[in-house]
C-alpha cells in the first residue's frame, strides 16, 4: 500500500509494539499475521496496523493495543491471530483469553489504563509511547510535536528558554542530576575561542546491565529528542549536534536515522528552520559499546575519534568540550523532557515531584519482579509503590531482599528503606544514586556478597585503566570479594575492603571509578552480617556461592521415597556419590566439586544444601 | 520537498490528528455498532460501515466510537446498526441503506433525536455480561 493510499481514516488502529523486547519475541511476525488475516476478512480498508515503540510492559510481550477502546492484548503468538481478528475485528467481541490477568487473580483486565502497571505512571518523556509510529514524522506532529520548537524559535529569546528550563527544575537524567538550565547557561556564556562554533551532544551511551530507558526513547519517539535538541541549540547558540548511540542498539540507530531524514525533509533541521533563519543539524555517532564512554569527557574523546578515556575536569565540557569548544551534553531522557517543558510551561513541570527533584523519571524495572518493564513515575514516589503497585511484587511468593538503583555503580537498598521517596538526594543519602534509571530487584535467593562481586566485576572489566585507583583498586577489591565468596576471606579482608572502597571513591578520575565501590559500600552497610557469615562460618545463607555449599543426601528420603533411584550417582561428574541402585546414596565430601547437579536432578528432595 | 512554515506544520498536525483520533482515548459520547455477521455483510453492512467511517472523518467527529459485532439474530432485517448515546438505552435500526444511515447519523448520533421510522425498538436483549 502506498503512503498516499494510507492517508484515510480507519475505524480501528492496531498498535503493535515494536520495541526491541517485543521484536525479539516475534512481534513483527505477529504484525504480518495480523495484516494477512485482516486482508482475508476484507477489513483492510477499516483496520490499520501500526508499529509503535516500546509500550513498557515488556514482561508480557508481544503486545497489541486495539484503538479505540484501549484494549490490551499480551503474549500473542502468530497462532492467536486468526481467532483474534475474526472475533474482535470482524464480530466485535474482544478475546478475553488473550488479555492480561494479574498474578493471583482470575479475571482478565481488558483496558490498558485499568491495569496496575500503567495506572500510577505519569508520562512525560514517554508521552508518545504506544501512540505513534516512530518512523512517521506526521504522527509525532499530530501529537503536538514540534510545536514547542516553533514557539522557541519564533517567540522566545535564548535567555527566556534557559530561564524556563531553570525554573522547571529539570536536572540531568543521565544520573548525576546537574541542573540542566545552569548547564545551558554555562554553555551560552562560554566564549568559543576558535571560530565561534558551539556543540550539542545527546548522550545515548546507555551501558548499565538491565537498563533500556534511553534505547526505548530513541526507538519509540526519536523526534522528541530531536525537538529537544533544536530548542537547546537555540538556547546555547549551537549549530551542530551529535547523537551518540551505542552500536548494539541497531533499532534505535535505524529509527533515529529515519527521524533525522524526515525532519530534514520538512525543514525542521538544517538551514533556516521553519523559515526563522536558525540553522542547526544533527549527526549520529555510533559508539563501540564501552561503558566508560557514558562519562561525558570520555564520550567527547570518542566522538573526536580518540580513545574513549575520561580526562580531568575542569575545564568542563560547557567551557571546553568537543574539539575544545563549548559543548552542551545531556542525556536522551533529558532532551525528551525539554519540548514538554517549553510547550506546557516551567511552572506546570515544577509542580510535579519533590522540592529538589522535579518532573518524572524513567526506570527500567528488572530482576526478581513480576512486571518487568519500562516505567515513568513522578519523582517522590516510593520504592514500595514502584516495586509492589506497578511492578506487581516478587514472583513465586519469595521475600523481597534489596533493590539496586543506578546501575552497576549504584547501591543496594534494603527493605527497611522501601518507603523511601525517590529523588536525587534521598537515593544518594541511602548510599545509592539515581543513575540513569536501572532498577534491579532482588529476592531472598540473592547473595548480597555475590551481587557486590558481580557488579564490581562489571565495572572492573569496563574500567579504562587510565587512573590507578580505578584500575588497581577495583581489581584488588574484586580479589577480596572473590576470596570471601570462596570461603577464604578473613576479618581483615573486610576492613581492607571498606578502606579501599573509600579510597577508590575519593581518588578515582571519573564517575566510573568514583561510583564503582557503591555496591560494595551499600551491601557492607545494609548486609554486613552476610559478609560475616561468609567469613566466619564459611557459609552462604542464600546458597549462591557454590564453593561454600555442602551437599548431603538424606538417606531416609533417598531410600523410602526415591527407592535409591540412582539418578544422582549417574549424573555426578566427579564420581563423588556412592550407593547401589535401590539402596541409600551418600556423597563423599572429599570428591564433591559442589556443582549442584545432584541437587537439581533429585526428584524426591533427598539432596540437601547447607 | 518544500520546507515547512509554522502554518504548514499546523496543517499537517490537524490532518494527521483527524486520521488518528481513534487513538486519543477518553470518553465517548456515543457508540455505533454495525452488525457484521455473514447475513449483515451480504445485505450491505460494509456500505453502512464505510458511510459511517466517511461521516466521522469528514465531520472530524472524535467522540463517537464506531464498532462492529456479529449477527444480531434478525437476519431478514439486515443491514442493522445499534446506536447508543451515553446514559441512554441502545436503539436498533433495521433495513438500512446509505441514505437511511446518513439520516440516522445526522439526527440521532449528532442531534440526539431517535429516528423512529427506521428503528426496530429501544433496548437490548440480556446477556450474561
Amino acid at each position: 500500500m502506498t503512503e498516499a493510499a494510507k492517508e484515510k481514516a480507519y475505524r480501528v488502529h492496531l498498535m503493535v509494539c515494536a520495541g526491541t523486547g517485543c521484536v525479539s519475541n516475534h512481534s513483527f511476525e505477529v504484525k504480518d499475521a495480523l495484516e494477512k488475516e485482516i486482508k482475508k476478512f476484507g477489513l483492510e480498508n477499516e483496520v490499520l496496523v501500526v508499529t509503535t515503540g516500546c509500550n513498557g510492559f515488556c514482561e508480557r510481550g508481544p503486545l497489541l493495543v486495539v484503538q479505540p477502546g484501549n484494549i490490551f492484548y499480551q503474549q500473542l503468538t502468530v497462532k492467536d491471530i486468526p481467532h483474534l481478528v475474526e472475533e474482535h475485528l470482524l464480530k466485535g467481541r474482544p478475546v478475553k483469553k488473550l488479555m492480561y490477568t494479574p498474578p493471583k487473580e482470575k479475571t482478565p483486565i481488558p483496558v490498558l489504563s485499568d491495569i496496575d502497571f500503567f495506572k500510577k505512571q505519569v508520562l512525560i518523556a514517554l508521552r508518545n509511547r504506544g501512540l505513534i509510529d516512530p518512523e512517521k514524522i506526521d504522527e509525532y506532529i499530530a501529537r503536538d510535536g514540534y510545536v514547542a520548537m516553533g514557539k522557541a524559535l519564533t517567540e522566545m529569546a535564548p535567555e527566556k528558554i534557559i530561564s524556563e528550563i531553570s525554573i522547571s527544575g529539570l536536572r540531568g537524567r543521565g544520573g548525576a542530576g546537574f541542573p540542566t538550565g545552569l548547564k545551558w547557561q554555562m554553555v551560552r556564556n562560554a566564549v568559543s575561542s576558535n571560530g565561534g562554533e558551539k556543540y550539542l551532544i545527546c548522550n545515548g551511551d546507555e551501558g548499565d546491565p538491565g537498563a533500556f530507558m534511553d534505547r526505548s526513547i530513541l526507538e519509540a519517539d526519536p523526534h522528541s529528542v530531536i525537538e529537544g535538541m533544536v530548542i537547546g541549540a537555540k538556547a546555547v547558540g549551537a549549530s551542530q549536534g551529535f547523537v551518540y548511540v551505542r552500536n548494539e542498539y541497531p533499532l534505535a540507530i535505524k529509527r533515529m536515522t529515519i527521524a533525522l531524514e524526515q525532519a530534514r525533509a520538512y525543514g525542521l533541521l538544517g538551514q533556516d528552520i521553519l523559515g526563522t533563519g536558525f540553522d542547526f543539524d544533527i549527526k549520529i555517532v555510533r559508539g563501540a559499546g564501552a561503558f566508560v564512554c557514558g562519562e561525558e569527557t570520555a564520550l567527547i574523546a570518542s566522538v573526536e575519534g580518540r580513545l574513549g578515556e575520561p580526562r580531568q575536569r575542569p575545564p568542563y565540557p560547557a567551557q571546553s568540550g568537543l574539539w575544545g569548544r563549548p559543548t552542551c551534553i545531556n542525556n536522551v531522557e533529558t532532551w525528551a523532557n525539554v519540548p514538554v517543558i517549553i510547550a506546557r510551561g516551567a511552572k506546570w513541570y515544577a509542580s510535579i515531584g519533590t522540592p529538589t527533584s522535579k518532573g518524572t523519571k524513567v526506570f527500567s524495572l528488572v530482576g526478581k519482579i513480576n512486571n518487568t518493564g519500562l516505567v515513568e513515575v513522578p519523582m517522590g514516589i516510593t520504592l514500595r509503590e514502584i516495586i509492589y503497585d506497578i511492578g506487581g511484587g516478587i514472583p513465586g511468593g519469595k521475600a523481597f531482599k534489596a533493590v539496586q538503583t543506578g546501575g552497576p555503580s549504584g547501591g543496594c537498598i534494603p527493605k527497611e528503606q522501601l518507603d523511601l521517596p525517590i529523588d536525587y538526594e534521598s537515593l544518594t543519602k541511602a548510599g545509592s544514586m539515581m543513575g540513569s534509571g536501572g532498577m534491579v530487584v532482588m529476592d531472598e535467593d540473592t547473595c548480597m556478597v555475590d551481587v557486590a562481586r558481580y557488579f564490581l566485576s562489571f565495572t572492573q572489566d569496563e574500567s579504562c585503566g587510565k587512573c590507578t585507583p580505578c584500575r588497581e583498586g577495583t581489581k584488588a577489591m574484586l580479589d577480596i570479594l572473590t576470596r570471601i565468596t570462596e570461603g577464604k576471606g578473613t576479618e581483615e579482608d573486610l576492613v581492607l575492603l571498606e578502606d579501599m572502597a573509600h579510597a577508590v571513591k575519593d581518588s578515582a578520575l571519573c564517575g566510573l571509578g568514583k561510583t564503582a565501590p557503591n555496591p560494595v559500600l551499600t551491601t557492607l552497610r545494609y548486609f554486613r552480617n552476610e559478609y560475616e557469615v561468609h567469613i566466619r562460618q564459611k557459609k552462604c545463607p542464600a546458597h549462591v556461592c557454590r564453593q561454600l555449599n555442602v551437599y548431603t543426601i538424606n538417606e531416609e528420603i533417598c531410600l523410602n521415597k526415591g527407592k535409591g533411584c540412582d539418578v544422582c550417582r549417574r549424573n555426578c561428574a566427579s564420581e563423588a556419590i556412592q550407593g547401589a541402585k535401590n539402596e541409600a546414596h551418600r556423597i563423599d565430601q572429599s570428591k564433591c566439586i559442589k556443582c549442584g547437579v545432584c541437587f537439581n536432578v533429585c526428584n524426591f528432595g533427598a539432596v540437601k544444601v547447607d | 520537498m518544500p520546507k515547512l512554515t509554522l502554518e504548514e506544520l499546523a496543517k499537517i498536525r490537524e490532518k494527521t490528528k483527524r486520521l488518528t483520533t481513534v487513538r486519543a482515548g477518553g470518553e465517548y459520547r456515543a457508540k455505533i455498532c454495525v452488525h457484521m455477521g455473514t447475513c449483515g455483510i451480504a445485505a450491505g453492512a460494509r456500505t453502512i460501515m464505510n458511510v459511517l467511517m466517511k461521516e466521522l472523518e469528514e465531520r472530524a467527529v472524535s467522540d463517537v466510537l464506531l464498532t462492529n459485532s456479529g449477527c444480531a439474530g434478525l437476519c431478514s432485517r439486515e443491514p442493522m446498526a445499534t446506536v447508543e448515546l451515553a446514559g441512554q438505552a441502545p436503539v436498533k435500526y433495521v433495513d438500512l441503506n446509505e441514505k437511511k444511515i446518513k439520516e440516522i447519523f445526522e439526527k440521532h448520533v449528532l442531534g440526539g433525536h431517535i429516528v423512529t421510522q427506521y428503528a426496530l425498538g429501544i433496548g437490548s436483549e440480556k446477556t450474561d455480561l
